[in-house]
């Protein structure tokens, strides 16, 4: 298995990978309940969707009702995936 | 050495997700077969989202539905959630796309690596 | 050779059990964990169960190419048609609320979001299965 490892990308994947380590230093801690990112809008959802909706599954509310236009773009996101693979498929027949 | 037993034990699972991020790196780059990338790109990705959604937990946190009435307790983040949601079939979506080129490439040139591809563009 | 039965009968035990289970998380996605993306998925599962152990041309008799696009179709234009009917009713795109209060019933929010759900399982379960049968049906219609 030695025999066929790419030395360069090897140095290079474990340089990367020990700046990164190094960088993580800086981040809060897992599970900090005063990090960044759970401070802004999180308690507002978690405190309107009883009041604004009255369903139980606060990720369906957000995903469906508050930020439904991305989800509409998401769907169609999907369709051209299926569009894509159909025309990539077709090429040798019936031209 | 306590500090870096208390790094270690405070942010265990960002050293993780980096280590499989660099698992993920190496298959894209260093593999010759063209399916063997795409795969690589896939470690790399669900890498990514558990990186993300490491963003959301609370300590001593329950998963965001609402429990019945009267049982109070502190919810997690519910907005990295939706945010991956999203991109777990974005994702899905550039692989399927991805795998119908390889095909394609297969079925035309009869070549399924990159040094092989290399050579067909040479001679174009 | 005597294996092909065994895979068989449970393959046809078990898909319409995963169909039911499919459709479970699509309903429920309001009140527990699910919703459309997972039981779409978990729909198409089905179908891919059954091109595994039956082969294509079963799978192919039963799901024409033009019903799978017509399904696939179908759902975003059943979400795209619910933010437009809130545009009916003097509200924003997709304000379910201006439905609410102007038909005056209560806990109409919910039935939209349900109905939003079902849309987006049924897209997602079509071009699941549209793309799996156009990897393996290129692979049978090539004579070499």
């Amino acid at each position: 298995m030695f025999r066929r490892l790419n030395r360069s990308a090897l140095v290079a994947v474990i340089f990367i990978g020990i700046i990164l380590i190094w960088a993580a230093e800086d981040m809060p801690a897992y599970g900090d309940p005063k990090a960044p990112a759970n401070e802004y809008a999180a308690q507002m959802y978690i405190d309107r969707t009883p009041g604004d909706i009255g369903i139980d599954n606060i990720v369906t509310a957000i995903l469906a009702s508050y930020r439904g236009f991305d989800t509409l773009g998401e769907v169609v996101v999907i369709l051209t995936a299926g569009i894509s693979v159909l025309l990539l498929m077709r090429r040798g027949e019936g031209q | 050495m306590e500090n870096l037993l208390a790094f270690i034990a405070t942010r265990y699972i960002y050293i993780m997700t980096i280590i499989l991020m660099m698992i993920g790196l190496y298959a894209l780059i260093a593999k010759k077969n063209l399916v063997k990338k795409v795969i690589g790109l896939n470690i790399f990705q669900t890498a990514i989202f558990l990186f993300y959604i490491s963003f959301s937990d609370v300590d001593g946190g329950t998963a965001p539905i609402f429990l019945p009435d009267g049982v109070s307790a502190t919810y997690v983040n519910p907005i990295p959630h939706v945010l991956i949601l999203t991109a777990i079939v974005v994702g899905l979506a550039i692989t399927a796309v991805a795998l119908a080129i390889v095909v394609g490439i297969y079925e035309e040139y009869q070549v399924t690596g990159e040094d092989g591809l290399q050579e067909v563009m040479k001679r174009q | 050779m005597r294996e092909n039965v065994v895979i068989r009968t449970v393959c046809r035990l078990f898909v319409p059990f995963i169909q039911l289970f499919a459709l479970y998380v699509i309903v429920h996605g309001a009140s527990g964990p699910g919703g459309g993306f997972q039981g779409g998925v978990i729909f198409a599962t089905s179908f891919i169960l059954l091109l595994i152990a039956f082969g294509l041309p079963c799978v192919r008799g039963r799901f024409g190419r033009s019903w799978i696009r017509a399904y696939a179709a179908c759902g975003i234009i059943i979400f795209a048609g619910v933010g437009l009917t809130c545009i009916l009713f003097s509200g924003n795109f997709l304000e379910y609320a201006a439905i609410e209060t102007a038909l005056g019933i209560p806990h109409l929010q919910t039935l939209m979001i349900d109905i939003v759900e079902a849309g987006i399982g049924i897209t997602v379960m079509a071009v699941m299965t549209s793309i799996i049968l156009d990897f393996v049906g290129k692979e049978e219609e090539e004579p070499l």
